[in-house]
């Protein structure tokens, strides 16, 4: 490619990048400004998936390229379809997701004349892309779609957008595909620094109770290997953030599962008592380490992270490493010697058993107690994706994940909608898979209409719906800080789930009885199709463990 | 300020534990988007402003389409929004986004609140600046624990905005000029948009083209400034304007344009846009005055005021005879139509129109619904046609006229939409459910992306590029799912009972009609194209 | 603590809106930004004045080194250099009181550059100190109006902050 320069239009010049990038499908949502790209796209083998909302178009690449760790892509109009975008957007950059997105633009000679369906997408994405570009001139094109590929999947990943203005979409290209990609200021670090890296091996090797801190960072770099090895190697239990759940499998000893406001109980301990904490590809969100200045009290924290921006942004560091996790893993384990930590390991066990996740008071169906069984039933190899909620946090706590890229959530941005487009965008990347969505009843509509694009695509999807007739995340919240005094928390115009599924032409089940769900779970696993299962449950229902505001981690509020 | 609407969530429940204690309304929709339009909806029904509220990160993003919506209309609404404690702002925290960055280009103004003391002077100041001047969204970022601490309440009663001008007088010298222009003009045409309605300027408008003799033009966002049923009404201009007054664009010696934009969809062609007129331009925002089209007479006020001041100097009527017949003749000759057989979506909005006299406040979804919408549904009152017109918005339609129904009770309000459009907010049936908010929906399916599909006939070799809409539900069940009762109409026949059903059914409906799928909106000025040189359809 | 920092950016549109919008975004405090293209013209150089403690001043230098079109990032505070800020100073002058003006003007080593009846614009470069003392000085006559360009710097001797130090980025 880029050899020989023949004209073509900009529209076409881009398909050819994608081509060249291997992208085999686009979510997308046509309109009027973005038309010389979709008569491009209808030429190529590329298949388009047509969403009803632009908004689950960057959800849906954001659960294909989670699932399948390459580039989602997708395709909206200006005006309306790129602002449509906005939370897709922020959602990927907040999770580090590599997503490039293509919107058209009105023509050159209208940009900044509010034309109809202007709207300067540009200036809104500019604090949550990794970079993006508006470009003026065709014979740019080509390399501005080659480079912003290699943003969004290199180094710490992230959502580059395009603008398009439709002139230039339609204009004579003559500039080929440049061959390497040059951005002079842009070069991630990917190995470790030599010293930095003898001095993290010295710390583990001083270390009576390390503890390793696995996040979504892990799974970006695929280092899930050699995490695993590092764990075995020296003895250490690995904790892990949300974005981090399936880094390390939980079906392992040394395995402590999620740290954080709802963590598990042993897991919050240890790093209440470990003396030394490796993060690796985390952020120390706020979720994650409670009031900051009890955090990890008598520990000493490394941190290796690829983006240095990270490192010292929340906590404090004693030992930064700029790499990337995979890299900085393998030259780190030829440095480290093969460790015990006996009494550590011991106490872990006995946290384990002196706290161990209840669920505390609740209905007939105890979601919990479900999602134990899924997990169970699926022996923690189907691919979860969440919403936003109580549901989120049961699915992270209870389900067991064992593999990388099994667990497709919204954990930074937090936004509702999120669930079933993400679904569907990893049902298309791997059809081999079972794809399970765990959603509760505020989520699923926010993004619902996307049942219709499921069926449209035929995939395979089963839809594991807590009902409970309100923002129950939102009433636990008012529960424990605002006096129980519930507000505009109520769903009383919910509609009938199960009919709704059937409209869709989706089975629809409902289980308001224990005894129902093993059967219904066992039903959906036998399914093609989309199948949904409407769980009803009790508001009063609480995710525990829960630390809250300003206490340290290991101050959870426990189930009686 | 009545009625809010909006979702809750961890960095505004400050707020909303308060707002549960005033006796505000809260009507809580399933998507922040939808709140956003439902406070615009609320806005373009009453001329006041709407207000949503959304949680920080997701929340607020969720708005921005809303806010984008309202900002290309000139819609004053109040966008409220959590935010995370000033302390995390900026490190990437649990639901953080930077609401106010990113709504820079889509905001008249917006604020970040970091000090509780100046809480309810920003808040007063954004309701004054939303509503003021050309209207607008303004957004309010407050921090979770400014909305926790405690203050003296100190609510300035004057405020200080050295960078703000929101009246301006209209120039004696220029009105002056407009006048003797008025009085000279052979072939006047009034043109009239969304400031006419914004500013109450209606009567004026009447006064004015009764008085001299002036037909009337409109933009989409005028539809309503004027009673189309009145006989110097020509239609609406532009790509899918009427042909006769598509005609007199290019034939008038004299254009009064009345808080309008001169956008891209109404002059086609901007060399070729009214080659044979001189362009008086009122508008109260100067920016908008010579941006697109040279005006020869620009005057910077309020459209009130300025017709007012017009109209003071033009004492004596005056009549057109000769353009009138000209433009008659346009419009017999060039009547709207379409082809009779099978269920057309204009036969459906006519017989709405029958039905309810012309009297119902119309809100829209965006494609070629829409523009029947215009055409065959036309209204007597200012605000009573709500239509996301310069951002063209699909997923408007169900969320504004559930905020027109809300701020306008004991009135039949209509939401023409397409199975595009519904779908992006389909959920928002729930809130109808909810609270019974009496909607009645016209949906009419052709399950196509309708207006796509029409671009891709005439512009794209027809090649209709993912433009239909597999996987479409059976809506009627859907409806039913949300406990809504809900009919489906497949022939001509059907249409009439079927709608007289929604008419006269308390509470929300939802009609849908399987239109004729290839229909098209006619005429047509190919984007860019000459006004006078309109498709207007295959059988003449 | 205020720190200086010379910022080499893509000379393109939109960048000066990215670094704005970081600093806003972030909630940090900008004291001056200055801007101009350098000898080669792809490049444009920002001069940062920045105030903020140690652990902010870190972050706002990683999350501008983040930015694609921030190609390298210098906190020249601590190294020898020249800083210059330019003014130009309108102040009330009556007849009576110009000669005295003038002296000042000497005693800084400024210039005047426009005479009017009542009044003198008076161009002054410096550092930051000296020009608030001109400032200060001009005070008691009455200032009408200030102009200030901000801070900018170039490091002492033969030593440059240019492309060298910073490596090409490249991918496949």
């Amino acid at each position: 490619m880029g050899q020989e320069t023949k004209v073509r239009t900009g529209a076409r010049a881009v398909m050819e990048v994608l081509q060249a990038e291997g992208v085999e499908l686009v979510f997308g949502y046509p309109g009027g400004a973005v038309l010389p790209l979709y008569h491009e796209l209808a030429q190529t083998s590329i298949h388009h998936i047509l969403v009803r909302q632009e908004q689950n178009a960057v959800h849906a690449a954001s659960g294909y390229a989670r699932t399948s760790g390459r580039t989602g892509v997708c395709f909206a109009t200006s005006g309306p379809g790129a602002t449509n975008l906005v939370t897709g957007i922020a959602t990927a950059y907040m999770d580090s997701v590599p997503v490039v997105i293509f919107t058209g633009q009105v023509p050159t000679s209208m940009v900044g004349s509010d034309a109809f369906q202007e709207t300067d997408i540009t200036g809104i994405t500019i604090p949550i892309t990794k970079h993006n570009y508006l470009v003026k001139d065709v014979e740019e094109l080509p390399r501005i779609v080659k480079e912003a590929f290699y943003i969004a999947s290199t180094g710490r990943p992230g959502p580059v957008l395009v603008d398009i203005p439709k002139d230039v979409a339609l204009a004579p290209c003559q500039a080929p595909i440049p061959e390497k990609v040059e951005l002079r200021g842009y070069k991630p670090t990917y190995h470790g620094h030599p010293g930095q890296l003898r001095a993290l091996a010295r710390l583990l090797k001083e270390s009576r109770r390390p503890l390793l801190f696995a996040g979504g960072g892990v799974i970006a770099s695929g280092a899930e290997g050699y995490l695993q090895e590092l764990a075995e190697k020296i003895q250490a239990p690995v904790a892990t953030s949300l974005t981090g759940l399936g880094a390390f499998p939980e079906d392992t000893p040394l395995s402590l599962g999620m740290v954080g406001l709802h963590g598990k109980p042993c897991a919050n301990h240890a790093v209440m008592e470990c003396d030394l904490l490796v993060g690796l590809g985390v952020r120390f969100d706020d979720r994650v380490t409670g009031a900051i200045e009890k955090f990890a009290p008598r520990a000493r924290i490394a941190h290796v992270d690829i983006d240095p921006a990270e490192i010292g942004k929340n906590v404090r560091v004693d030992l930064p490493l700029v790499g990337d996790i995979s890299c900085v893993l393998k030259e780190l384990l030829a440095l480290v010697e093969p460790a015990e930590h006996p009494e550590w390991l011991e106490r872990i066990k006995i946290l384990r058993n002196n706290y161990p996740l209840t669920y505390g008071r609740g209905g007939e169906v105890r979601p919990q107690w479900v999602i134990e069984r899924l997990g169970e039933m699926t022996r923690g190899r189907a691919i979860i994706a969440t919403d936003v909620g109580q549901h989120q946090m049961w699915a992270a706590l209870f389900y067991g994940y064992t593999e990388p890229r099994t667990f497709i959530s919204s954990c930074g941005l937090g936004t509702m909608g999120y669930g079933l487009p993400a679904a569907i965008g990893a049902a298309l990347a791997r059809p081999d898979r079972q794809v399970w969505l765990i959603t509760g009843d505020g989520s699923l509509q926010m993004s619902m209409a996307e049942l219709g694009t499921a069926i449209e695509q035929g995939i395979s999807l089963k839809v594991l719906l807590f009902n409970n007739q309100s923002l129950a995340m939102v009433r636990q919240l008012q529960h424990f800080y605002y006096e129980g005094r519930y507000t505009a928390i109520k769903f009383t115009g919910n509609p009938d789930f199960v009919r709704l599924a059937e409209c869709y032409g989706a089975t629809g089940l409902r289980i308001a009885k224990q005894e129902e769900v093993v059967p219904a779970l066992a039903r959906a696993m036998q399914e093609d199709g989309i199948t949904l299962i409407e769980c009803l449950i009790s508001e009063e229902e609480m995710v525990y463990p829960m630390v809250l505001n300003g206490a340290a981690l290991n101050e959870m509020l426990l189930p009686e | 300020m009545d009625t809010v609407f909006g979702i809750p969530g961890g960095a505004v429940l400050p707020l909303y534990h308060e707002l549960a204690a005033s006796g505000i309304r809260h009507i809580l929709t399933r998507h922040e988007q939808a709140a956003a339009h439902a406070a615009e909806g609320y806005a373009r029904a009453t001329g006041r402003p709407g207000v949503c509220i959304a949680t920080s990160g997701p929340g607020a993003t969720n708005l921005v389409t809303g806010i984008a919506d309202a900002y290309m209309d000139s819609i004053p609404i109040v966008a409220i929004t959590g935010q995370v404690g000033v302390a995390m702002i900026g490190h990437d925290s649990f639901q953080e986004a930077d609401i106010t960055g990113i709504t820079l280009p889509i905001t008249k103004a917006n604020y970040l609140v970091k000090n509780i003391r100046d809480l309810a002077a920003t808040i007063h100041e954004a309701f004054y600046v939303a509503t003021t001047g050309r209207p607008g969204p303004v957004l309010v970022d407050i921090p979770k624990d400014i909305t926790t601490q405690r203050a003296a309440f100190h609510y300035p009663p004057k405020l200080r905005l050295p960078g703000y001008r929101s009246r301006v007088e209209p120039h004696a010298l220029q009105v002056a000029q407009a006048a003797a222009a008025i009085l000279a003009a052979e072939k006047p045409l009034l043109f009239i948009g969304g400031g006419v309605i914004t500013s109450g300027a209606h009567e004026e408008v009447r006064q004015l083209a009764e008085e001299q003799d002036i037909p009337v033009i409109m933009s989409m966002m005028g539809k309503g400034a004027f009673p189309e049923t009145h006989p110097l009404f020509i239609g609406m201009v532009g790509m899918h304007g009427t042909v006769a007054a598509n005609y007199a664009v290019c034939e008038t010696d004299l254009i009064i344009g009345v808080g309008v934009r001169f956008d891209d969809r109404v002059t086609g062609k901007i060399e070729a846009f009214a080659p044979r007129a001189k362009i008086i331009h009122i508008d109260i925002d100067a920016a908008e005055i010579g941006k697109v089209v040279p005006a020869h007479i620009p005057i910077v006020a309020d459209a009130r005021q300025a017709l007012q001041a017009i109209l003071a100097r033009l004492p004596e009527k005056k009549e057109h005879p000769a353009w009138r017949q000209k433009i008659k003749v346009w419009q017999d000759e060039h009547p709207l139509r379409y082809d009779e057989c099978g269920l057309k979506p204009q036969y459906v909005i006519e017989e709405l129109y029958r039905l309810t006299e012309g009297r119902a406040v119309i809100a829209t979804d965006v494609g070629q619904h829409q523009m029947w919408a215009v055409q065959y549904y036309p209204v007597e009152r200012p605000r009573s046609f709500l239509s996301s017109c310069g951002l063209g918005t699909m997923g408007f339609g169900v969320p504004a006229a559930m905020g027109a129904a809300i701020a306008r009770p004991g009135e039949t309000v209509v939401a023409i939409t397409g199975d595009g459009s519904f779908q992006m907010n389909i959920q928002e049936l729930a809130t109808l459910s909810h609270y019974r908010i009496p909607v009645k929906i016209i949906l009419l399916n052709n399950g196509y992306l309708g207006m796509v599909r029409q671009w891709q006939e005439f512009f794209f070799e027809r090649r209709y590029a993912y433009s239909e809409m597999g996987g479409n539900p059976d809506f009627v069940k859907v409806a039913e799912a949300y406990r809504l009762p809900a009919r489906r109409v497949t022939t001509r026949e059907e249409v009439v009972p079927a709608l007289e059903e929604a008419l006269a059914t308390d509470g929300p409906y939802l009609v849908e009609a399987l239109i004729d799928r290839e229909e098209n909106v006619f005429p047509m000025v190919p984007p860019g194209g000459t006004l006078n040189k309109m498709v207007t359809g295959g059988r003449q | 603590m205020k720190r200086t920092l010379s910022v080499l950016v893509e000379n393109r549109p939109g960048v000066l809106t990215r670094v704005a919008g970081l600093f806003s975004r972030r909630g940090y405090n900008i004291d001056s930004l200055a801007v101009g293209r350098t000898e080669n013209p792809t490049i444009s150089r920002m001069t940062i004045v920045v105030d903020g403690d140690e652990q902010i001043i870190e972050q706002v230098c990683k999350q501008l080194n983040k930015l694609i079109d921030v190609i390298k990032l210098s906190d020249i505070t601590d190294d020898p250099h020249v800083g210059r800020e330019l003014m130009l100073i309108k102040v009330n002058a009556d007849p009576a009181v110009r000669g005295e003006i003038m002296q000042i003007v000497d005693i800084f080593r400024a210039r005047i550059v426009d005479i009017a009846r009542n009044s003198l614009i008076i161009e002054a470069t410096g550092d930051a100190d000296k020009i608030d003392a001109l400032e200060n000085s001009l005070r008691p006559f009455g200032i009408r109006e200030v102009v200030r360009t901000g801070k900018i710097a170039m490091l002492r001797g033969a030593k440059t902050k240019g492309m060298e130090a910073s490596g090409d980025g490249t991918g496949d």
